[in-house]
């Protein structure tokens, strides 16, 4: 039922590449999950989302310090090796400090394709950000229709909402089940069900979608047995699948999150209404909050806490991205809502690579044993 | 009861300062500080804000503004980073977060610092035209102090600045008078604005004034003395102070280039400081380059409280306010950046490039090695570059840099010979 999703997740570039190939598309890389990737679905292009490299960084040390991310790094190394030559565009999002360096240092240095910026606003709570949010999006508008010389239409826009809306709720509910039987899936699957879902033709994931559901709907009620302590995972890009099975192995369960390849992506849809582009805007407005934006003082540490709350799960497990400036910020304050609240966290760093499992394994015990 | 003695103190050596026109440096800022710190007594407001945020709306409301960033450069020229960094880290701050940050969340629980702490404001206002960073600390202290916290956003200008975005700016310095007339329960003086504005203006022409004397041989100050200076433009811009303190210094550093009196004695050899300075190594540093008859002639740093007055409308300042605070230096491309650098370069005639590759400031310092091999190739100099920090030593080798400096000018001086 996974094999699809595993099998993209296991070399997104070449499932790209053959997409473009045998579906005759346009592929247009982006990153970060406020990237309005509908406008480029609307396009009749193929969103596809770009995740640091892993393994070994050389090209992109002669562009960036050592102090620089490891998804920074990791992107730019992919692009320098020549692994994303296959993309007829890139999308960067306006994010973080780093990544709005990556799009500089890209624009200067990798060919061969378009390159976009979408500088999102930063606040999102006021008038004249809403109005700001949507113009910027109607620009990213033209300029899609500029670079791959085809038209959006209005009507292309709404089919787009809707198929996102439906790839989004499927995960949620997916998500759900999840939480109300930790057992009928693996974290592990069920990441690679939301990660894939950002890299595979989104005509076949809203289709394959449902079918997951209902398989999953189907194994309720079995697979009892021992429940692990509920956790909730928080933090930004989550790159390592591993994560999960290591919680699992040491007596805890993820059933809920506060990630940006998670709940941050897929919790709100994009409601109808006003214009197509400004729905879209008013989802990006709306969408749970990435530190790198603001929406309120508060606003991030009320949502983790109501997620706890929500999903009776026991304690968080921070996972942070090791130089991540918007993550490492907000974290004393979440702890400190956590501690008000009476929930137990604890905070893993990760650079491109987990530590070692022996260690890894030692820390989520300890941490499930004190809960 | 001190906070009134502080404010009558501040009284007399305002105006002791008036009639011996002294204008020294430390007098000023310590009547600043000791203004600011007693501003409950004068019945003013205090507004912290970031270095560069449009400062003239809060002058003109005659609210006192102050700098977390100007006293994180203080901490660390104190010396006092380390201890301060370390208060931040066990609070939970991670020891890759900005040293400006860490080490002002931490003085604002302990009130420590060189000068125990800062005034507590009765608002924040944030830009983020120099980092998202500011954006994390000031949401930071506003939790802390539980103060209203303006936002003013100012998209990135990836290649120039798009018409959407000076919508949006411009709507948002309408919303930042309506913040403050809120906050202080008082309108804006637009006439009192206008004035303000003229006199930043001024004052940023005096400043580019005063660093444009350092493209004489020999420079009659070096970049060191501009990151003394520049605390004026920073702190008290668009007031006549400013303006007063930079025609002295011009005339002062006009005078010594008619006199030939360099910053540097023997003045043989001129670089370009690129990036924050070390602050608690600047003495060092500023020996260790004279000791090989070099002098830092400019740098991109200091420069930027002067770099966008060509977006300046001087009879309209408040709405091109919007342009001029977008386009800073840090706001804009590595290319743009790369450009403007080697205008440096021809402009000052340097012999190379020092670049501080600072740890606690991303914008500034990821995209410096394309900068780096632009300007190689295009003026065909070499260029050094020093892993530190702004504040936090513990990022500093000294027995490392000192190689590699001892290095570089070899590479310099067998070039000039």
């Amino acid at each position: 039922m996974l094999t699809e999703f595993h099998d993209a997740l296991k070399d997104p570039a070449a499932y790209g590449k053959r997409l473009k190939e045998e579906g005759g598309r346009k592929v247009v890389g982006y990153f970060c999950s406020y990237t309005p990737e509908e406008i480029i679905y609307a396009a009749g292009a193929h969103p596809f989302r770009l995740f640091g490299a892993g393994d070994g960084i050389h090209l992109a040390d002669a562009h960036f310090q050592s102090y620089c991310c490891s998804l920074v790094r990791g992107a730019l190394e992919g692009a320098l090796a020549g692994r994303f030559d296959f993309l007829d565009g890139v999308v960067f999002p306006h994010t973080c400090d780093s990544i709005q360096r990556l799009s500089d240092v890209w624009r200067m240095n990798v060919r061969g394709h378009f390159h976009l910026d979408v500088v999102l606003p930063v606040k999102l709570n006021t008038d004249s950000a809403k109005a700001y949010m949507t113009d910027v999006l109607e620009k990213f508008r033209n300029d899609l229709e500029r670079k791959l010389g085809t038209s959006i239409t209005e009507d292309g826009l709404k089919k787009a909402a809707r198929t996102f809306n439906d790839i989004r709720g499927s995960l949620k509910r997916l998500y759900e089940l999840k939480s109300e039987n930790p057992g009928i899936v693996s974290g592990a699957d069920l990441y690679a069900v939301v990660k894939a879902s950002m890299i595979m033709d989104r005509d076949r994931v809203v289709r394959l979608l449902p079918g997951v559901v209902r398989e999953l709907e189907k194994r309720r009620g079995t697979g009892e047995g021992e429940e692990g302590k509920r956790l909730v995972l928080a933090g930004g890009i989550c790159n390592h699948p591993d994560v999960y099975r290591v919680i699992e192995e040491a007596g805890g369960v993820v059933v809920w999150d506060d990630l940006c390849t998670g709940s941050r992506y897929f919790e709100e849809v994009t409601e109808g209404g006003g214009s197509p582009v400004a729905d879209l805007a008013g989802h990006y407005l709306a969408r749970p909050v990435c530190p790198a934006k603001h929406s309120g003082l508060y606003a991030r540490a009320e949502r983790l806490v109501e997620i706890v709350k929500e999903k009776r799960a026991a304690g968080v497990v921070f996972l942070f991205l090791k130089f991540c400036d918007p993550h490492s910020f907000d974290y004393p304050y979440l702890k400190k809502a956590l501690d008000e609240a009476g929930i137990p966290s604890m905070v893993l760093e990760v650079e491109d690579r987990l530590p070692s499992e022996g260690q890894l394994t030692t820390r989520f015990e300890t941490f499930v044993h004190m809960i | 009861m001190s906070q009134v003695l502080l404010y009558l103190l501040a009284k007399v050596k305002k105006l002791i300062l008036h009639f011996k026109k002294q204008n020294k440096m430390k007098e000023i800022m310590t009547v600043y500080y000791m203004e600011a710190k007693s501003a409950r007594v004068g019945g003013r407001k205090v507004a912290w804000i970031t270095s560069g945020g449009p400062v003239e709306p809060l002058i003109a409301m005659d609210v006192i503004p102050v700098y977390p960033e100007n006293h994180g450069a203080m901490i660390g020229a104190s010396k006092m980073g380390v201890g301060l960094c370390e208060t931040a880290e066990s609070m939970g701050y991670s020891t890759d977060l900005c040293s400006y940050a860490r080490s002002d969340i931490a003085c604002a629980t302990v009130n420590g610092g060189p000068i125990g702490g800062l005034p507590r404001p009765d608002m924040l206002v944030c830009c983020n035209n120099i980092c998202g960073t500011v954006l994390k600390w000031y949401e930071v202290q506003a939790r802390y102090f539980d103060v209203p916290l303006f936002i003013l956003d100012t998209p990135f200008c990836h290649v120039g600045f798009a018409q959407e975005a000076k919508r949006y700016v411009r709507k948002q310095l309408d919303e930042y008078i309506n913040f403050l007339e809120k906050v202080c329960g008082k309108k804006m003086d637009h006439d009192r604005m206008k004035e303000v504005g003229k006199l930043s203006l001024e004052g940023q022409r005096l400043w580019q004034a005063v660093l444009d004397t350092t493209a004489n041989r020999p420079a009659p100050m070096s970049a060191f003395d501009a990151f003394y200076h520049l605390a004026l433009i920073v702190t008290l811009r668009g007031t006549p102070v400013v303006v007063e303190y930079y025609t002295q210094l011009l005339a002062k550093m006009k005078d010594r280039v008619a006199k030939g009196v360099g910053a540097v004695p023997n003045e043989k050899y001129r670089l370009l400081w690129d990036n924050i300075p070390i602050w608690p190594r600047t003495r060092w540093l500023s020996q260790k380059f004279a000791a090989h008859d070099a002098c830092l002639v400019a740098d991109t740093y200091t420069s930027a409280w002067c770099g966008t007055m060509k977006y300046i409308d001087e009879n309209n300042f408040f709405d091109s306010m919007a342009e001029a605070y977008t386009r800073i230096y840090l706001n804009i491309g590595v290319d743009e950046m790369a450009r403007i650098v080697i205008g440096m370069v021809d402009k000052y005639r340097v012999d190379g490039i020092v670049m501080h590759s600072n740890r606690s400031c991303k914008p500034y310092s990821l995209g410096q090695y394309d900068i780096q091999r632009i300007v190689e190739k295009e003026r065909g100099i070499p260029s050094l570059m020093i892993e530190a920090d702004m504040v936090d030593e513990r990022s500093f080798s000294e027995s490392q840099v000192a190689t590699r400096i001892d290095a570089f000018m070899e590479v310099i001086k067998q070039r000039k010979s």
